[in-house]
């Protein structure tokens, strides 16, 4: 391919031109092809076996967080908030309802945002250079660790208020669900197609509402899936949380006071040294990649029906 | 009621290809006017200035005058404004695919904001009737999507919709030529039905139905119009040599 | 001309040749006007909405920019937190190992040292298998596993890092101490990567649980790049008569080497920043790790450690400092692997031809 340069056509190899004459190297070229085919099978041998060593873990963790979360779940579970050292039960319904609360937050503003940069992105700036540093910039923040993440919005809005918050928590997982979903909403814009948008034109709908009511909902079930795969994401951040959310073991349902998540009740749970606490810490995380698995799974099916490539 | 429409001098460009030069001519109110002519000499670009399409292309540039009635639309008016009187045709059918047929026909009122249902249901079934499509989706309107129709009846929702908004005029950008003939030759009856409200311009690339469906036509050749006259005097008795060549097939 | 190019009159359905304008096109007298229809009327009296357009587009601008602003920002506050540390200890700080809060005196080597080693130790683990896996699903796999193995590798990059932690301290942990640990210092003894005493929480366990979350990464960007490739650069090398082996070495992997080598590095930011899984096994001991058994420490697991309990406005900025290098590194990490994989992915849509 001319457009790519690291596409260079293969030099002429050695197992094809530059044998010797006929008969001196049939010998040779027997034991030679031989020592192919056999490097061959013992390649496809490495790659099946890597495959399998990559696909155990999944089977491993899966299986034991099944077996270890199930036996953990019961109704207090859901219904009760944290039991004190030492007593037995309990749950982590604060931190079930925490976590919703911090997500409700990250989502009412991280969505808009990361669609609103998708649309420009799509729709305004392309083929810009403005356009190609915001996109090359939403990709670089994409990689920035979490854990910085929640440092920066401690800086920023704890250090300020001299408190933890379930709002510093949302907006520290917001900025994070930021990038993915305008990669994916500028992705999903780019295929609905050119003739669509000037059908709107042509009958002059103005370019917002264009954009709005056409081209956007053209593109919406994937939209939508993006900002599933977002929130499924940051549903399992712990690292941004641990110095915005902070934690609770109690009730709160206020934005500007620390909450419980469950991510971080895990945490806490799974280094402490009770057993009653590590069982709660297994049946959270039972909940927890049941919750974002579901939403794969779901994205998935949505994608493979179609549904994601929009009509055309 | 149609409007005419006056071209003074216009130039087109993409990007530095100057597309388009110095096209002049008359379009008549409640006419059909043709203009044909070989691949890529520019017919879509003319039609496109005329609604300011043309200008949706970020690299795209026109100057000169056309006046539509009194109105120099690149000179008194917003692109918007324009294309709310002009309807607007494309040669691939372009249903929005999320919509149903009936929110498709409907479209240029909802998305500018018409709200009058009892008005809405009764111009939708004004320009379903007018595009010729009625009888074969009244029964599902609002069930079926405007992307499951047949192509010709894709065509036929897109000149529905491009009629609700009673335009002035009706620019159809080779309307049938993705179409079988027997949807082609329903589109041709709709346009010969059409003509008597509406200033139709007609880009096509075939000469049959140019003479069959317009008053006037205008021969364009590598961006420049050639010719323009009646569409009898043109396919019996072109001025310009080229004219000739082009109509009696022995042009490359 | 004498006779008709194309018949006009003859065509049935022309009304009255004589009504159409002859001779030179005609403007038609347009009579008084006629009473505008309500449609008309609501279009005509409707604004261009050029305001709204206006407005809508600087909102969405401002979105794009935020994006900016967010990455801007983020820099600025570090910087601006992390400045009595900067100021007291300069660029030493990442050069020296002392880390006592009690006399506040910090250094960042024993964690860069930490980082550095577990990241390295877990791409080792990881590139090779996660290579196998691309190799096997764009090349050897049979079509009907291929969607599900996919998915499988979805699955894994979409478990938290906590999990991947708690399953990790409660079950790779007590394995490392008790079964794999001894075989290892039996039989690896000899090249003192695992002295001294094994709790466990160490290096290793570290790096193995990094590998296991990078390796979704890595093997799903390298499959992507590999399906890249042109097919006819594939078939080019068969036509020689190589073998499948041959062919993806030399077809394959020859040509997509640059961008497997950004996903690698993709892998490596990501393995940089990661918290929660090699807190919780890595041990939290801010000295540099005499071997794989010892416990260590990493910048990320530092600051998840001690920001909350960090007393002092010193201790705090030499935290701020660390996640200010992190940010930096992991950013300039992931510029140069973005920019390989765009050099490759870009303009090559390989699979659309
Ligand atoms: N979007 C575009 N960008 C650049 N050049 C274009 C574009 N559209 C058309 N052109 C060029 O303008 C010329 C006229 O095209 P067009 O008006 O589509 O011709 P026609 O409709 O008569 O076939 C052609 O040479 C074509 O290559
Ligand atoms: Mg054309």
């Amino acid at each position: 391919m001319p457009t790519n340069p690291f596409h260079t056509p293969p030099p002429p190899q050695d197992f094809a031109a530059t044998d010797p004459p006929v008969q001196q190297r049939s010998r040779r070229v027997r034991l030679n092809r031989m020592r192919r085919h056999l490097w061959n099978h013992v390649v496809t041998g490495l790659a099946v076996l890597s495959t399998v060593i990559v696909i155990a873990p999944l089977v491993a963790i899966l299986a034991y967080l099944i077996y270890k979360g199930a036996s953990s779940l019961n109704l207090a579970f859901f219904t009760h908030i944290p039991a004190p050292v030492g007593e037995l039960g309990g749950g982590m319904a604060n931190a079930i309802v925490g976590s919703g609360m911090i997500l409700a937050v990250a989502s009412v503003l991280g969505i808009p945002v990361g669609i609103g940069a998708g649309v420009y992105l799509a729709e305004f700036g392309r083929g810009g250079w403005l356009a190609a540093a915001i996109r090359f910039t939403a990709d670089v923040l994409n990689g920035v660790p979490s854990i910085v993440m929640g440092i920066a919005i401690y800086s920023l809005i704890v250090m300020r208020q001299k408190h933890f918050s379930a709002l510093a928590g949302g907006v520290a997982l917001a900025i994070m669900m930021v990038p993915t979903i305008t990669r994916t909403t500028e992705e999903m814009l780019a295929t609905v197609p050119h003739a669509i948008r000037e059908a709107a034109y042509g009958l002059g709908v103005p370019r917002w509402r264009t954009v709005l009511s056409v081209t956007l909902k053209t593109a919406s079930p994937g939209i939508i899936t993006g900002c599933m795969l977002a929130f499924a994401r940051v549903a399992g951040e712990t690292a941004p949380l641990l110095f915005t959310a902070f934690g609770n073991q109690f009730w709160s349902l206020r934005l500007n006071q620390p909450i419980a998540a469950l991510p971080l009740q895990i945490y806490v749970y799974a280094i402490s040294p009770y057993d009653e606490w590590h069982r709660l810490a297994w049946g959270g995380s039972l909940v927890l990649i049941v919750l974002i698995m579901v939403s794969v799974t779901l994205v998935r099916i949505y994608a493979n029906r179609g549904v994601l490539k929009g009509a055309s | 009621m149609g409007v005419g429409i006056d071209v003074e001098n216009l130039n087109a460009w993409y990007g530095s290809t100057h597309t388009l030069q110095d096209i002049s001519l008359n379009i008549p109110a409640n006419h059909a006017t043709a203009l044909i002519g070989p691949s890529g000499c520019g017919k879509s670009t003319f039609v496109r200035c005329l609604n300011r399409m043309h200008e949706t292309n970020p690299i795209a540039r026109a100057t000169g005058i056309v006046k539509m009635g009194d109105v120099d639309i690149y000179q008194d008016a917003n692109p918007v404004e324009i294309r709310r009187r002009v309807g607007m045709v494309f040669q691939r059918p372009n249903p929005f695919p999320t919509m149903s047929i009936y929110d498709n026909v409907a479209s240029g009122l909802k998305l500018n904001g018409f709200r009058n249902r009892a008005i809405l249901d009764e111009t939708v079934e004004r320009s379903l009737r007018a595009a010729a499509l009625w009888d074969e989706v009244k029964d599902d309107l609002k069930k079926k999507s405007g992307a499951s129709l047949s192509g010709g009846q894709q065509q036929r929702m897109c000149i529905a919709r491009a009629l609700a908004v009673d335009p002035e005029v009706l620019l159809m950008d080779e309307p049938a030529s993705a179409l079988d003939p027997v949807s082609t030759s329903k589109i041709e009856d709709l346009i010969f039905e059409l003509k008597r409200q509406y200033t139709i311009v007609i880009v096509t690339h075939n000469m049959q139905q140019a003479a069959r469906v317009a008053e006037n036509t205008g021969f364009f050749l590598n961006g420049k119009m050639v010719e323009f006259d009646s569409t009898h005097k043109i396919f019996t008795n072109p001025k310009d040599k080229r004219t000739e060549d082009y109509i009696t097939g022995r042009f490359g | 001309m004498s006779s008709p190019i194309i018949s006009v009159a003859q065509n049935p359905r022309q009304t009255d040749p004589s009504g159409a304008p002859q001779g030179s096109p005609v403007q038609q007298d347009v009579g008084p006007e006629a009473p505008k229809s309500a449609v008309r009327q609501f279009l005509m009296s409707r604004s261009s909405g050029k305001a709204a357009d206006t407005t809508f587009s600087a909102i969405m601008l401002m979105c794009a920019l935020s994006i900016f602003a967010i990455v801007l920002f983020i820099l600025f506050i570090l910087i601006a937190r992390s400045k009595l540390s900067l100021s007291q200890f300069g660029f030493k700080f990442f050069t020296r190992s002392a880390w006592d809060p009690v006399s506040g005196d910090f250094g960042a080597f024993s964690f860069i040292y930490g980082t550095l080693a577990t990241s390295l130790l877990a791409l080792l683990v990881a590139v090779p298998l996660a290579l196998g896996v691309a190799v096997f699903l764009t090349e050897l796999c049979p079509q009907k596993l291929r969607a599900p193995i996919s998915f499988v590798t979805e699955l894994l990059a979409a478990i938290p890092s906590i999990v991947y932690g708690l399953w990790a301290l409660f079950v790779l942990v007590p394995i490392m101490r008790d079964q794999l640990g001894p075989v290892l210092t039996k039989y690896f003894g000899w090249t003192h990567l695992f002295n001294g005493y094994n709790f466990g929480l160490n290096l290793l366990s570290a790096s193995i649980i990094l590998a296991v979350m990078i390796l979704p990464i890595i093997s799903s960007i390298a499959r992507d790049i590999m399906l890249a490739v042109p097919i006819s650069q594939r078939e080019g090398v068969l036509a020689l008569g190589a073998t499948r082996w041959e062919m993806i070495r030399m077809g394959v992997l020859r040509n997509a080497r640059i961008g497997i080598v950004g996903a690698i590095i993709l892998g490596l930011g990501r393995a940089l920043g990661e918290t929660m899984a090699v807190t919780m096994v890595i041990g939290n001991h801010p000295e540099i790790p005499k071997s794989l058994f010892s416990p260590g420490y990493t910048l990320a697991s530092v600051i998840a450690n001690e920001f909350s309990e960090a007393t002092g406005d010193v201790y705090l900025s030499a935290l701020i400092e660390i996640g200010l290098a992190l940010f930096l590194v992991t950013i300039v990490v992931n510029v140069i692997a973005r920019a390989l994989v765009w050099a490759v992915t870009r303009g090559a849509p390989a699979r659309a031809h």
